[in-house]
């Protein structure tokens, strides 16, 4: 029996889906058998940022409504064992799906999978509260700005009240020089006023931007900061003790000769 | 507030923050707001005597805090409150 985690973050734009890929693509680098499902139904976008769009037949809905069988709504990623995706419907609306039937769809998943991880949509409405519905574990994501931070406080008390013990929280896109001079919050600031605990912070990286137009998670490029921090992620999920990246050798060798030799 | 302060915006953000939460989670927690209304009527009618139908407790933002300011009716002080306050 495998486990259930859904991402997500109340405001749009954070990074859910890049995360879903990502943590998926890095779990099942480490030998486990892995679905990410595409909650987002009407606005599918794990198919593109995975790159799979091309080979979906059958989507979420589908299945629910016993138009196909689960297993022929799976698409099999070819880059790395274990790693599948069941995508979510574009041409019809949340409300195609009742958070029950997300629960026992979850609930089959669990039986073939170790890990199940659910792409949240934005919002705190039905599409919100289907996804959450069969989770056994939450991650919520955050930008270091003032609305997504305020938006993330809003779910944590809607999971809280769902019954969903200690949320883990993931700071996405921190810029270590903007921290630096004091024009960004850090990661002190933000776990203060949310008060969960940490799983991982992931710099601001363009081999994100890079690996979305590609279709290829960033997990898969080995010098990827970013992919790295996602790499992370996965291990302490496994229950691995890993240290927090310095975020200050994120600004690479040219930044810490800079401030060697006093440019900064 | 001037639009060229040189001031650390992380700053900013973070005060900010603090501040729309503390609304949020108070305005997200009505029943929260009544339970302290009584606790603090039951606090106060120890010592006086307050009209409960005439209560109001609500966040006021003066400056930069928020606060809480209650207004409570005071019907009438109760014989002894001030001789038990000098005897303790």
């Amino acid at each position: 029996m495998g486990e259930s985690l859904v991402i997500t973050s109340g405001k749009g734009g954070v990074g859910k889906t890049t995360a879903t890929a990502n943590i998926g693509a890095a779990l099942a680098m480490m030998n486990q058998k892995v679905v990410l499902v595409d909650a987002d139904i009407g606005l599918r976008n794990l198919d593109v940022v995975m790159g799979l769009e091309n080979r979906i037949v059958y989507d979420l809905v589908d299945v629910v409504e016993g138009f196909c069988k689960l297993k022929q709504a799976l698409i099999k990623d070819k880059r790395v064992e274990g790693l599948y995706l069941l995508p979510a419907a574009q041409t019809r609306e949340k409300t195609a799906v009742t958070p029950e039937q997300m629960k026992n769809l979850v609930g089959q998943l669990k039986e073939e999978f170790d890990y199940v991880i659910v792409d949240c949509p934005a919002g705190i409405e039905q599409g919100f509260r289907n996804a959450v519905a069969g989770a056994d574990r939450a991650i919520v994501i955050t930008t270091p700005d003032v609305s997504s931070v305020r938006d993330a406080d809003r779910v944590i008390g809607l999971l809280e009240s769902a019954g969903f013990e200690g949320p883990l929280l993931v700071v996405n896109r921190i810029k270590p020089k903007m921290v630096d001079r004091g024009d960004m919050m850090d990661i002190g600031d933000i776990l203060d006023v949310l008060a969960i605990d940490l799983i991982g912070v992931v710099p601001e990286d363009e081999t994100i931007l890079v690996s979305t137009n590609r279709g290829e998670p960033a997990v898969f490029n080995g010098s990827s900061r970013a992919g790295q921090a996602f790499r992370n992620i996965a291990r302490r999920l496994r229950g691995e003790e890993v240290p927090f990246m310095n975020l200050a050798e994120v600004q690479g060798l040219w930044g810490r000769l800079r401030k060697f030799v006093g440019l900064e | 507030m001037s639009l060229f302060r040189r001031s650390n915006s992380g700053d900013v953000a973070r005060e900010r923050l603090r501040i729309v939460l503390m609304q949020d989670r108070i305005s997200l927690a009505p029943q929260l707001m009544e339970r302290m209304k009584e606790d603090l009527v039951d606090v106060i009618s120890r010592y006086v005597d307050v009209d409960r139908g005439k209560i109001e407790v609500e966040w006021r933002r003066t400056g930069g805090e928020p606060a809480l300011v209650a207004n409570i009716p005071v019907r009438s002080v109760k014989r002894g409150v001030a001789s038990d306050d000098r005897a303790s």
